[in-house]
């Protein structure tokens, strides 16, 4: 510990380039933690995907429907504990494709089966009884300036109501959820639906099905295909987390893009404080040796070098991956169609490893030639 | 002026000519400028080659249908009777009596994606025989052509790279529907060559349609005859449709998809061109610093402080250039014409492309790699110009 203050003086000692080691490294780290949320945006909430919810789509394509008497068949299975059925909506408004997934379903149900979205008793009451109601995500309210009682208009694009071209909508309830759950999605109910689209009756989008045990998911699903083989309309049916990884994957291999890009940023880096780190020990030659004729081991001499790299590097970086813990905090990056840009414990604690690692590399050549010093020829080269 | 300009010359030349000795920290410099440069220019490739695709999609010489309402060819919806009065409109061409005008199904069916081996959107369009003479870019490269009232099918170059069993000769199996692949088709490098093409009265079939499409795409007697048939199909009491030029429509589905992929790459090449900027402005103000006693020299002889100063803006800006055509070329080799498909969100659908280095991404490369160097440089320019001469001599 006492040679604290000796580390602090040597990094002080060319403020200039300390300062500006630094800003490199916060930069790279903001970066880092930039790609790092990009990237969990775009595998779309995989990690919390329910591992006890099955989905069901139409076996062609999840753009063709299947009637809703499959869930009679569905609920009736050994194994299922829950279900319901959804339909996508698309829709318009203020001249704008909605930026929100909105869904017809049973709500009650629907929630029973994502007890991760939380809404008041109160709230969902009043959707139960009222027609129109929807029940909105708080990012969606919040980005609309939504409050209960609202009434919106939606435009039509896929399902037309028998009248006109817009459906009214009434928020009745707000529903909340931890960091990150998806609050940007709007539910309202299949019966208004039903009743008022053109044509389409009794078809639905996809089945949400709960089981007793993840465990035989595989097993259910595939008991849940052979039930429905050969009928009008197949089934395919797979874990919430297979479809989820499945959608992500057709955006593209946005992982390895990020990890190829990454690795980019922090080599230059490491170059840029290595060099750094290279310099200011080839200043130091004599005082090194004279350190070592005071009597200073070899390995605290090599100590005292990592020590400064490694702070350099870890005080930077620990303030580039604050600063962008705070400004994904709040959501700001969110938009439609990757609705969760945040920055997870896991990517932050990879930050600090490569922090420390980052501190360790860099340091390393110099540290190493600062201990091998001989201490004559050290003192007449200078 | 004529001095000031050989003196500025002379110092550059000296202080270019010495980098070979400060070799260390100018690679580092370059390096730094070329990775961002790398990076820049790969992920805008991304998006101007998802648009290039786009754009080549719609010709400004033809017009789409569709259902009033409807955002995409996806959502639409047009009954066969109606698509019927949609081809008796004015302003459509005409090849003899036979107006150049197809009405097309729009679908997705559920296909492996090779590069990932998980399920994707793989787009299928019913098409009738006008499909093919309203698109004139469409070639058949391999195999022939689909026959109509058979199962038979095309597939485009790039859907045929990107998916799994849809190449010449295979079959694809999904619920009822069965189709053959017997040609491939190119269509000048457009969206369309992501997409399966079968008789839509296949498709209407399989995916219990009835007798209705999703639009219906004309070619106009010229680019200026969208209005006259645009009027006539809005004013039409028994249609309920919106009319867009094909190339506005291809230009707005690639807006969200260009709008996001630019944005994270605008916002990584400003963050790492700020780490390259602080790289730049260590490498020069070491290249300073270890210079300081031949500059204060040069300055004792009665070398301009402007000299000196342009001299290393010289250095910092020749390093740069070196790292962003470096970059530039990276980037080129590594990644011009790499082949991949992503999610067209507007069409919940596959489309392929290939990543594009166009000339003006590597310009502006180049040029923000001689920003880079010229930010980078000021700072220790400055410094060189002011140093005190007397104790920069003294200085070891």
């Amino acid at each position: 510990m006492k040679f604290v203050p000796l580390v602090w003086r040597n990094l002080l000692r060319r403020k200039f380039r300390t300062t500006f080691t630094l800003l490199c490294i916060v930069v790279s780290f903001v970066l880092y933690a930039f790609l790092m949320t990009v990237r969990s945006a775009f595998s779309m909430g995989i990690d919390i995907a329910g591992v006890d919810r099955l989905w069901m789509i139409n076996k062609v394509s999840i753009i063709q429907f299947m009637p809703i008497s499959y869930m009679n068949d569905i609920t009736a299975m050994s194994g299922v504990t829950m279900a319901t059925d959804c339909t996508w909506f698309g829709g318009v408004y203020q001249n704008n494709p909605v930026q929100f997934a909105l869904i017809a379903t049973d709500i009650a149900q629907y929630l029973k089966l994502y007890p991760e979205f939380r809404v008041p008793p109160e709230q969902l009451q009043a959707v139960l009884a009222d027609r129109q109601g929807v029940i909105v995500g708080k990012d969606t309210a919040v980005r609309y300036g939504w409050k209960i009682g609202d009434h919106i208009p939606i435009q039509a694009t896929i399902w037309m109501p028998k009248q006109g071209m817009t459906w009214d909508f009434n928020i009745d309830g707000i529903y909340d959820g931890d960091k990150e759950v998806d609050k940007t999605q709007m539910f309202f109910r299949y019966d208004y639906f039903d009743e008022n689209r053109r044509r389409g009756q009794g078809n639905v989008s996809w089945f949400v099905i709960k089981i007793d045990d993840p465990a035989h998911a595989a097993d259910m699903a595939a008991r849940l295909d052979a039930h429905f083989a050969n009928s009008a309309s197949e089934t395919k049916t797979a874990t919430e987390k297979a479809f989820i990884q499945d959608f992500a994957k057709q955006t593209g291999d946005i992982g390895a893009i990020v990890a190829a890009i990454l690795a980019v940023v922090l080599f230059t880096i490491l170059l840029v404080v290595a060099n750094t780190m290279a310099q200011s020990v080839r200043e130091r030659t004599s005082e090194l040796a004279v350190l070592k004729t005071l009597g200073f081991s070899n390995g605290l001499v090599l100590g005292l070098v990592l020590a400064e790299s490694l702070s350099l590097a870890v005080f930077g970086g620990g303030i580039g991956l604050g600063i962008m813990w705070m400004s994904v905090k709040n959501g700001g990056f969110n938009n439609a169609f990757l609705p969760n840009f945040i920055l997870t414990g896991r990517d932050l604690a990879w930050g600090v490893t490569l922090c420390i690692l980052l501190g360790v590399l860099a340091g390393a050549l110099p540290a190493v030639a600062a201990m091998r010093l001989r201490i004559t020829d050290a003192l007449r080269r200078a | 002026m004529f001095r000031w300009v050989s003196q500025t010359l002379a110092v550059t030349v000296l202080s270019i000519r010495t980098v070979p000795q400060r070799l260390g920290s100018s690679v580092v410099a370059v390096v730094g400028i070329a990775g961002v440069v790398i990076v820049f220019v790969a992920v805008l490739s991304i998006s101007e080659g998802f648009r290039a695709t786009m754009v080549q999609a719609g010709s400004p010489s033809r017009a789409l249908v569709m259902r009033n309402g409807a955002d995409s060819e996806m959502s639409s919806g047009l009954l066969g009777s109606e698509t019927d009065i949609i081809k008796e409109a004015p302003g459509i061409q005409h090849d003899g009596n036979v107006p150049l005008a197809a009405a097309e199904m729009f679908v997705i069916i559920d296909l492996p994606k090779i590069s990932t081996n998980s399920s994707a959107n793989v787009p299928i369009r019913g098409v009738e025989l006008a499909s093919m003479t309203v698109r004139p870019e469409l070639k058949i490269v391999e195999g022939r052509t689909l026959r109509f009232g058979t199962n038979e099918a095309i597939v485009g170059r790039a859907a045929r790279h990107q998916f799994a069993g849809v190449d010449l000769g295979s079959q694809i199996t999904s619920g009822q529907l069965t189709l053959t692949i017997v040609g491939v088709f190119t269509a000048a490098g457009s969206a369309a060559e992501s997409e399966i093409w079968c008789d839509s009265r296949v498709l209407q079939g399989a995916y219990r349609r009835g007798n209705s499409y999703q639009a219906v795409l004309v070619r106009l007697d010229s680019p200026a005859s969208l209005d006259t048939f645009k009027n006539w199909l809005t004013t039409n009491p028994q249609l309920n449709v919106q009319v867009q030029r094909e190339s506005d429509y291809y230009a707005a589905q690639s807006r969200v998809m260009t709008g996001l992929i630019r944005g994270i790459g605008y916002s990584i090449a400003f963050l790492m061109g700020i780490a390259a900027v602080f790289g730049a402005i260590l490498t020069m103000y070491t290249a300073v610093a270890t210079r300081t006693r031949e500059i204060a020299t040069l300055r004792a002889l009665g070398f301009n402080t402007t000299s000196v100063l342009v001299s290393v803006l010289t250095e910092s800006m020749a390093l740069a250039a070196l790292g962003g055509v470096a970059g530039g070329l990276l980037a080129y080799a590594g990644f011009n014409g790499y082949e991949t498909s992503t999610m067209n969100f507007q069409t919940f659908s596959q489309v392929a492309f290939a990543f594009a280095v166009t000339p003006a991404l590597l310009t502006q490369g180049l040029t923000y790699a001689l920003l880079m160097g010229l930010v980078g440089g000021l700072l220790p320019a400055f410094r060189a110009a002011r140093l005190p001469i007397a104790s920069a001599l003294r200085e070891l």
